[in-house]
């Protein structure tokens, strides 16, 4: 029951993100960045404009709907490097130990010991703004803690029978990686990926204030959030549409990683006989 | 503490449990314990042996329940009773020892201060007193060097020693009634039988009756008096121990009995098969719907 | 046949502990000190011990699932250890493991199938429809069907997936069996099943066992040969019926007779049958009348011949 719950409305919530990023060009009424009509600045939620316009007059929904393009652009690869760089550093550390363990154990820490915003920072300073930059720095900042998670999983995996009788059935090391402790490592691995997705998000909104993310007129929440936070009082929907549509991703790919976990875990698949 | 002594201190009657009220899992189930008696449950897993021990206890995690049946503990009904006045009773009037002290102790208390805090919960105590009431305690199970121990936290000791400071805080408040659920299953041979001896010897000295849940026949026949058989959340089999082996009623008793190697039946001739139970007893006979309890004698109060 | 099937000589298996503060000294657990045996081809071989006495470790160093510190292991006469020894896929022909834990043993997200067939096409025995018919006859020797290919390990019970841990052990045919408590997590009508099946597997198909086990009525019922394992050593070896009709060393006795009998209630409690006559100077070692101090190395000891098949662990 619970399964399902979390599932089907994380699947509706994700869904509904991607159709707006995907669609956003048929859906939006207005251009996110021409369309700017100083005359009606400030104007409230109305018929004309759903979610109100912003403090130079564009159309607040229609920024949420390009903003959708890069906050899922950002979070899916980002998080997809970070996933990559975390579970294959992680796994081998766990699973060969020695000297390696030693060297990823040690670069875990220092990245944990660095705030991941700050380092990311440094790498934006270098790369300058933009969107690929942006990917870049966010997919080498905040991996340690998938690489954590996939080495300690590793690590208990690598004791059990199934991965012993596998080594003492002639399987080579990266077979057994990939067959044996892999599949059983996902779900974290999963679990911590859409995590990430929402901490990307959140991280791109950050960047973005600081003026080394995407580079406004381009709308992203988090430049909206910038942009609107001087009119707080007088337009505060310029500030809660980009809110919620970041609450509602987070949530969704949370509801969404929590019921894939359950959807792959085999106990949940098929009956017991 | 029982005024008549042949009052039983645990009377279990009839007592079911089920995940909600569809699913059964203990089909009715009665014995009694009398004061100072052992009283074994054997079966093997699923059997319903160990949430039979936990019910008694009040330790039943959702969504397993208890959906019929009474409990008297000294002739008052458990199941009705409210959650404090059980939590009173758990620790002083019953207490319970697990399969795995480590998980059963806090690792980041001493044991000794764990002893303690059964003296100040249940005796109000003061913790200067208590603390010396825990290392008489220790010293009653035998731990060498009380003192020192009780300033030991569970990981620095051994399984043998954490049991026997499981022990002693089950029985630091003399319950009546001691709940022991596998408690030697974790231990080395030769460490199980101190431990065992233990047991036996402490609550003939206190007079506490014992519940003693085992998967292990042998632990059970030098323990008990008196055995009860599970299977399949049915008690399907109760006897004094000896006539329990002598000769065995119900079928499944019988494949349990004849399914075990036993140490010394080995002729240098051969090595021969093991009996398997399902060549003594049929899945018909252990059957799920008829009432399957043989003996006479289950709910007669008295014992002779 | 000439010469033992397996033979393990002086295995030494050290750990490092962990150090308490950076400087203190460095300190190593010794969970095998010096561990001899000999498989015979055909041959159960039971080591017994207590936990903590190094009988896990050493039969993990057999399947080289542990690097040993040092002494050799030879099959046929041949190193497994060393820089001599086999790759792993070649080893894998020869010992095979069945594990105590039948819930950890198997791979929850592999089905049964393709955990069996996938070891066929590793070592090119059997692909595609060959293999499966392979893993078929395979489940049924174990005694399941072969629609059981397709399930997960979750939907088996415990003494089943025992079973499908036998039936992988078996899938390369390898010479020797090594198996570590491969009934103690088993409910006792299910051993008796399991044990029934593992004495067949033997005769029919010509294996040697190597079982490490803690529980002595089942050893008594399967072994040919026992050795009894104490601190990191064999303390007692030789054939079943003398470590069980003549237990001589203190700690053989002791764990004899902590066995819990059914049959106490009936005929009372069973003594242990005497111990082997010894030379009134004969010293046994470890002496178990004052702990052992980890502090002060051990003096030398010998296993010692005090029967037919029979030796015994002396201080000299």
């Amino acid at each position: 029951m619970r399964l399902r719950f979390n599932l089907v409305l994380g699947l509706t919530l994700a869904l509904l993100v991607i159709v707006c990023a995907l669609g956003a060009g048929w859906i939006a009424p207005y251009d996110p960045v021409l369309h700017a009509d100083l005359m009606n600045s400030e104007m409230p939620p109305s018929w004309e404009h759903p979610m109100g316009t912003d403090g130079q007059g564009r159309d607040v929904f229609s920024r949420v709907l390009y903003g959708a393009q890069v906050s899922l652009t950002v979070g899916l690869v980002s998080q997809l490097i970070n996933s990559f760089i975390g579970t294959a550093l992680g796994v081998s550390a766990g699973y060969f130990g020695g000297w390696w363990d030693d060297l990823v154990n040690g670069l875990t820490n220092v990245m944990l010991a660095i705030p991941s915003l700050v380092f990311a920072l440094a790498i934006m300073a270098v790369l300058g703004p933009g969107l690929p930059s942006l990917l870049i720095a966010l997919g080498l900042t905040n991996w340690s803690w998938t690489c954590r998670i996939a080495r300690s999983s590793t690590l208990s995996l690598k004791n059990q029978g199934f991965v012993q009788a596998a080594v003492s059935a002639g399987f080579g090391d990266f077979n057994i990686m990939r067959t044996q402790i892999l599949p059983n490592i996902l779900g974290p691995v999963l679990v911590m990926a859409t995590l990430g997705i929402g901490s990307a998000v959140l991280a791109e909104a950050a960047l973005s204030f600081l003026g080394v993310g995407i580079r406004p007129p381009q709308p992203s929440w988090g430049n909206m959030l910038t942009d609107a936070r001087e009119l707080l009082r007088a337009a505060p929907w310029a500030a809660i549409y980009p809110g919620l549509a970041i609450f509602i991703t987070v949530l969704g790919f949370n509801l969404l990683g929590d019921g894939m976990r359950d959807l792959l875990d085999p106990h949940m698949r098929t009956r017991k006989v | 503490m029982t005024h008549k002594e042949s009052e039983p201190v645990l009377s279990v009657r009839d007592l079911r449990i089920g995940i909600g009220k569809q699913n059964a899992i203990l089909h009715g189930v009665s014995f009694d314990i009398l004061p100072g008696e052992t009283y074994g449950l054997v079966g093997e897993s699923g059997s319903g042996k160990s949430i039979t021990g936990l019910s008694v206890m009040g330790l039943l995690k959702r969504p397993l329940q208890v959906t019929g049946g009474s409990i008297l503990f000294r002739g008052q009904e458990l199941l009705t009773l409210n959650s404090r006045a059980r939590r009173r009773l758990r620790g002083d009037r019953m207490a319970m020892v697990f399969q795995e002290p480590m998980t059963a102790l806090n690792p980041l208390a001493t044991v000794g201060r764990q002893i303690a805090e059964m003296f100040v919960i249940h005796r109000g105590l003061r913790w200067s007193q208590a603390r010396t009431k825990a290392v008489e305690a220790l010293e009653n199970v035998r731990v060498p060097s009380p003192e020192e121990r009780a300033r030991s936290y569970p990981h620095q000791l051994s399984g043998g020693m954490r049991q026997r400071v499981m022990i002693a805080m089950a029985l630091a408040c003399r319950p009546d009634l001691l709940i022991a659920d596998e408690p030697t299953t974790a231990l080395d041979v030769t460490v199980q039988a101190g431990v065992l001896e233990l047991i036996a010897e402490l609550s003939q000295a206190e007079g506490t009756a014992v519940l003693l849940v085992s998967h292990d026949l042998g632990v059970i026949a030098n323990m008990c008096r008196r055995v009860g058989v599970m299977d399949q959340g049915r008690l399907v089999e109760e006897q004094d121990t000896r006539a329990l082996f002598e000769r065995p009623l119900h079928p499944y008793t019988r494949g349990l009995l004849a399914a075990r190697p036993r140490l010394g039946s080995r002729t240098l001739a051969q090595r021969g098969r093991l009996t398997e139970l399902d060549e003594v007893v049929s899945s018909d006979e252990r059957g799920r719907d008829q009432p399957t309890l043989v003996t006479p004698r289950v709910f007669s109060g008295a014992t002779p | 046949m000439s010469g033992p099937l397996l033979e393990v000589r002086d295995l030494h298996v050290h750990f490092p502990i962990s150090r308490s503060f950076p400087f203190a000294p460095k300190r190593t657990l010794k969970a095998v000190q010096g561990v001899s045996l000999t498989l015979n081809q055909g041959e159960c071989l039971s080591i017994v011990g207590e936990s903590g006495c190094g009988k896990s470790t050493t039969a993990l160093t057999i399947m080289g699932l542990q690097e040993p510190t040092s002494g050799e292991i030879l099959f046929k006469g041949k190193p497994l250890t060393g820089p001599n020894a086999p790759a792993r896929k070649d080893r894998a022909r020869i010992a095979q493991m069945v594990f105590q834990d039948p819930y950890a043993s198997l791979n929850p997200r592999q089905t049964i199938g393709r955990m069996l067939s996938s070891q066929l096409a590793l070592h090119g025995i059997a692909s595609g429809s060959d293999a499966n018919h392979r893993v078929a006859e395979m489940l049924t020797r174990v005694g399941l069907t072969p629609d059981h290919a397709n399930r997960f390990p979750h939907e088996f019970s415990g003494g089943q997936r025992q079973r499908i841990g036998i039936a992988r052990a078996l899938m390369l045919d390898p010479k020797i069996l090594v198996l570590d408590e491969p009934v103690s997590a088993l409910d006792v009508s299910i051993q008796a099943q399991v044990i029934n099946l593992l004495m067949d597997l033997q005769e029919t198909l010509k294996l040697s066992y190597i079982m490490i086990s803690h529980d002595l009525s089942v050893v008594e019922h399967v072994s040919d040969r026992v050795a009894v394992m104490y601190f990191g050593r064999v303390v007692e070896e030789g054939h079943w019926h003398s470590i069980f009709s003549r237990p001589t060393h203190p700690y053989t006795r002791r764990l004899i007779g902590s066995v819990p009998d059914p049959d106490a209630v009936l005929t009372g409690a069973r003594p242990v049958p005497d111990a082997e006559h010894l030379p009134s100077d004969a010293i046994f070692f470890p002496d178990l009348s004052h702990p052992a101090d980890p502090h002060v190395e051990d003096a030398p000891s010998h296993l010692v011949p005090i029967g037919p098949d029979h030796r015994v662990r002396l201080a000299k």
